[in-house]
């Protein structure tokens, strides 16, 4: 079954003219790029990475209808590979994911690199985002990107040793020597949490003024979670500020590489924890696409539905701590008597509550309980006037207002450039969202509307959430009254677990069931990527198979680690309490941005 | 009789009492507007949840930091206890109970509120510590703003009662409350106070999302306590004073005693206190300055100018 489910299901990226693919072998020539199959079918070219920046900077400026965001960089040890049939040799690949909004198409670039010469060319200076993605691939994998202005680790401590996600590295504690601190060592660490200014880009002085600096976080109030900012103080304002991230880095990646594809999706739930199975939903999608399963009709109802659950789940814990951070005490407390009504649904349908894993690969773990309907009319009944009342407490406040309005601007194109995605690009304005433009799951069956912002400010930001939970209403309503019939789980050898009746007629089944039940199913070798419109942002799982029960590559691209990484450029010449807003209004969970 | 031994002990008594119970009201009623119940757990109504957090919190560890000043440090929180309790001698609770009469009471009152801010200052300059400094600095520009159009938005009732002795200004509401005549007055003092106490929403100096605990920060055990209880008893003397100078003091009809009267429009106050704190969003801190300067200020300049006028005119 490995041998002959080779890229079986893998799409072909034939050029076709008009293509980006056929305008970049335009410009560099046939023959300049390597072309792979994937299960997603998504463009995969491979190239020097002497062409590297130069065809970049085409895809970015000069193409027309370019390729304005820095979708995703990561990298991939392929050392232990053993399906890479007509792929380049390499040793480490760094891959570079491109969205265009107005092409509506992804591109990916892979660069081959061997082990004794592990460096690219930073492309920090054409996309700002790119910043942080090359360093969390320097810290998880050693390679280093030349002309990179601050190549430092990033979610491990400066003191680790080894890159993690290299496939020699350990990834279980027993796996490694007992742990240890002897006074040298403890001593190190020490000196190694001291603060210096200079390490983190930043003067002491000025002409006319001593800076102040300001240690905000990990554990702060208003961080939202272990998120630590260093603020270069002038009096109260904002003269700079420097996210330092990774205190909840739990390597959900580096598990991945640990866990049958099954077994992995309760993970999925804990990276954006308040977002539960809407992130199952990526990664059984990409898993889907990868074993060719037709998902019915139904499970993929129940899908959209939990997942809006979540998303209103997610919104309003969002809109309580947000009005909390402006120091408004009430609304996070009706809003948590509001969480605890969708719990209430999610629970009766799923067993579960802030992370129920309830989607499995083909579907999903049962099917609705008797009355479910009722229940969430009731609720959506019961939900849309709270939301006009909280619109008159939190949302029409003068103070609040003034607190808000103007506050963390940036541009639409500001908002590409540094990958923004979710309510925090809409606010600015574009109305891009991943469940109109690229439907999945069904939503293209669904009547909603996509709740643009203007300003680009905090105030328009929290707006944009409060009109989507109004949204997902409409969506969930549209559940209730055409939920098709019909079996909640594709029949097919690969969902898991897998159906059970067959298995005690013939003993081939039952032998698949076992294998299915104990190992995990096996995915055929290849690549393959989803995304999902989630609570935050686009959430996509980029999965390698290399053609066994377990993933040899997973990959997460989560929206708010781009997200953070603007704080310095929106919080720059604000007060400290005008930081505080800004973090309130990104919506960020640490999980989310360390994984 | 004002000033006898048994006044003096029994409204230093009441007052440290309601301060007490004030925690206890506070968290209670916070959680009846927030639809939640609120500490109801120990003894009737959760009332004894007021004896609990004093065990605890005299029982905790008294920790100075080690970088900290230490006498500044451990003097701070007793001023603002201090000067609220003293500020309160010269309130009228009823003819014929209080601590002390003064021809100037008015202004005695005004100065000694202004006073607790040195305890804010103190505390956060000897904490030694970055957070603490804010809110101290805070606490500051704070007070100074907010003070100066504090004094100025009485003197309205200063002029039409013609007098600064508190209970003369009470007696001279006989024929009608002073609410009234100096609505704008009232307002104008109302916020002042809420400023002065350093209550939500102008809690700036001790910012919870912003500067953690402000200048408090460093403080545990009794040593934070007592900010704890010299707030509430600034929102006891702040209430106190709203219903002195605008609401007729004690007077009211007379099938209550006078106390009584007095009393039961205190606790009004402190409960709109406490609904301001439950709803309304913090300022940032130039807004709140800007709010003062340009606002607040002029305002209570044209409430004299308008009241002087009227009081010439007649």
């Amino acid at each position: 079954m490995l041998s002959t489910a080779m890229n079986s299901g893998a799409v072909e990226a034939v050029p076709r003219t008009g293509t980006a693919v056929a305008e970049l072998e335009n410009r560099f020539g046939t023959g300049a790029f390597r072309f792979q199959a994937t299960f997603d079918g998504i463009p995969t070219l491979w190239l020097p990475k002497e062409r590297l920046q130069e065809a970049l900077r085409f895809l970015k400026y000069e193409l027309d209808r370019p390729f304005a965001m820095l979708f995703d960089l990561t990298a991939m040890d392929e050392r232990l590979r053993r399906h890479r049939l007509g792929l380049p040799e390499s040793d480490f690949t760094v891959i570079y994911h491109l969205l265009s909004l107005e092409r509506n198409e992804h591109l990916r670039l892979k660069v081959a690199l061997s082990e004794n010469q592990l460096a690219v060319p930073s492309i920090a200076r054409l996309w700002p985002n790119a910043n942080w993605y090359e360093r969390e691939a320097y810290d998880m994998f050693g390679i280093r990107f030349e002309g990179h202005p601050h190549l430092r680790r990033i979610l491990m401590p400066p003191t680790w040793r080894g890159h993690p996600l290299r496939k020699d590295h350990p990834a279980r504690a027993t796996e490694m020597g007992p742990y240890t601190l002897p006074p040298q060592k403890e001593e190190t660490e020490q000196q190694a949490l001291r603060f210096v200014p200079e390490d983190w880009g930043m003067k002491r002085y000025s002409e006319n003024s001593d800076f102040l600096f300001l240690n905000l976080g990990p554990n702060h109030p208003s961080v939202h979670g272990v998120f630590r900012v260093a603020l270069q103080l002038d009096g109260e304002e904002i003269v700079d500020a420097v996210p330092d991230i990774g205190y909840h880095h739990r390597a959900a990646e580096k598990m991945g590489e640990r866990q049958s594809w099954h077994t992995y999706i309760p993970y999925t739930d804990r990276v954006d924890y308040l977002g539960g199975s809407l992130n199952n939903l990526p990664y059984v999608m990409a898993l889907e696409k990868m074993a060719g399963i037709e998902v019915p009709e139904r499970a993929q109802t129940i899908r959209v539905m939990i997942s809006e659950f979540y998303r209103i789940n997610n919104h309003l814990l969002f809109y309580g701590t947000f009005a909390q951070d402006l120091g408004q005490l009430s609304p996070v407390f009706y809003m948590f008597s509001d969480r605890e009504k969708v719990f209430e649904i999610i629970e009766g349908v799923t067993g579960g509550r802030l992370h129920s894993s309830f989607f499995r690969i083909g579907g999903t773990v049962l099917d609705l309980p008797e009355g479910w309907d009722r229940k969430v009319t009731e609720f959506c009944d019961y939900f849309l006037p709270r939301l006009d009342h909280y619109d008159k407490m939190v949302m029409a406040n003068s103070i609040l207002q003034r607190r808000t309005k103007g506050i963390g601007v940036y541009s639409t194109q500001e908002a590409l450039d540094w990958g923004a995605t979710g309510p925090g690009l809409r606010a600015t304005g574009l109305a891009y969202d991943y469940r109109k433009a690229r439907p999945y799951s069904g939503y293209e069956n669904f009547e909603f509307e996509v709740p643009t912002g203007k300003h680009g400010d905090c105030y328009d930001r929290c707006a944009v959430r409060v009109e989507e939970m109004r949204q997902s209403v409409r969506i969930i309503r549209q559940c209730v009254a055409h939920m098709p019939s019909g079996p909640y789980k594709a029949d097919h050898p690969l969902t898991t677990p897998p159906f059970k009746p067959r298995t005690m007629h013939d003993i081939e089944t039952l032998i698949q069931h076992f294998l299915n039940v104990s190992w995990g199913p096996v995915m055929p070798a290849g690549e393959t990527f989803a995304c999902v419109e989630a609570t935050k942002g686009l959430n996509g799982y980029y999965l390698t198979s290399d053609g066994g029960p377990i993933s040899y590559r997973t990959r997460i691209r989560t929206p708010s680690f781009p997200h953070l990484q603007m704080i310095p450029m929106m919080c720059r010449g604000l007060m400290v309490a005008d930081l505080i807003a800004i973090l309130g209004s990104i919506d960020f969970v640490m999980a989310d941005v360390d994984r | 009789m004002v000033g006898s031994p048994l006044n003096v002990i029994g409204i230093l008594m009441a007052l440290i009492t309601v301060a007490a119970l004030l925690i206890w009201v506070e968290r209670r009623m916070l959680a009846v507007w927030q639809d939640r119940l609120g500490p109801n757990r120990l003894g009737p109504l959760g009332l004894l949840q007021v004896v609990a957090d004093m065990i605890k919190i005299l029982s905790k560890e008294d920790w100075v930091p080690p970088f900290a000043d230490r006498p500044i440090f451990v003097l701070a929180p007793t001023v603002v206890m201090v000067t609220a309790l003293v500020a309160f001698a010269v309130v009228p609770v009823a003819p014929g109970i209080g601590i002390i009469d003064l021809s100037f009471s008015l202004l005695y009152f005004l100065a000694l509120a202004s006073l607790s801010v040195y305890s804010l200052i103190l505390a956060g300059y000897a904490s030694n510590s970055k957070y603490a400094l804010y809110g101290s600095l805070r606490a500051a520009a704070q007070t100074l703003s907010y003070e100066v159009f504090m004094g100025l938005s009485l003197m309205g009732v200063v002029m039409l009662a013609g007098t600064f002795d508190l209970r003369a200004i009470v007696e001279a509401q006989r024929e009608q409350w002073f609410v009234v005549p100096q609505f704008l007055g009232f307002l104008l003092f109302l916020v002042a106070s809420v400023a002065e106490s350093h209550r939500g929403p102008f809690d700036l100096p001790e910012a919870e999302n912003e500067l953690v605990a402000g200048f408090h920060v460093e403080y545990s055990g009794m040593k934070f306590g007592m900010f704890f209880v010299g707030e509430y008893i600034g929102i006891t003397l702040g209430s106190a004073m709203i219903v002195t100078l605008f609401f007729g003091g004690w007077l009211g009809p007379a099938w209550l005693p006078p106390v009584v009267w007095f009393m039961l429009k205190t606790l009004l106050f402190i409960l709109l206190f406490i609904l301001m704190r439950g709803s309304l969003p913090r300022p940032r801190y130039d807004q709140l300055m800007a709010f003062g300067w340009k606002v607040l200020l002029p305002l209570s300049l044209l409430n004299i100018l308008v009241t002087g006028g009227v009081v010439l005119w007649r």
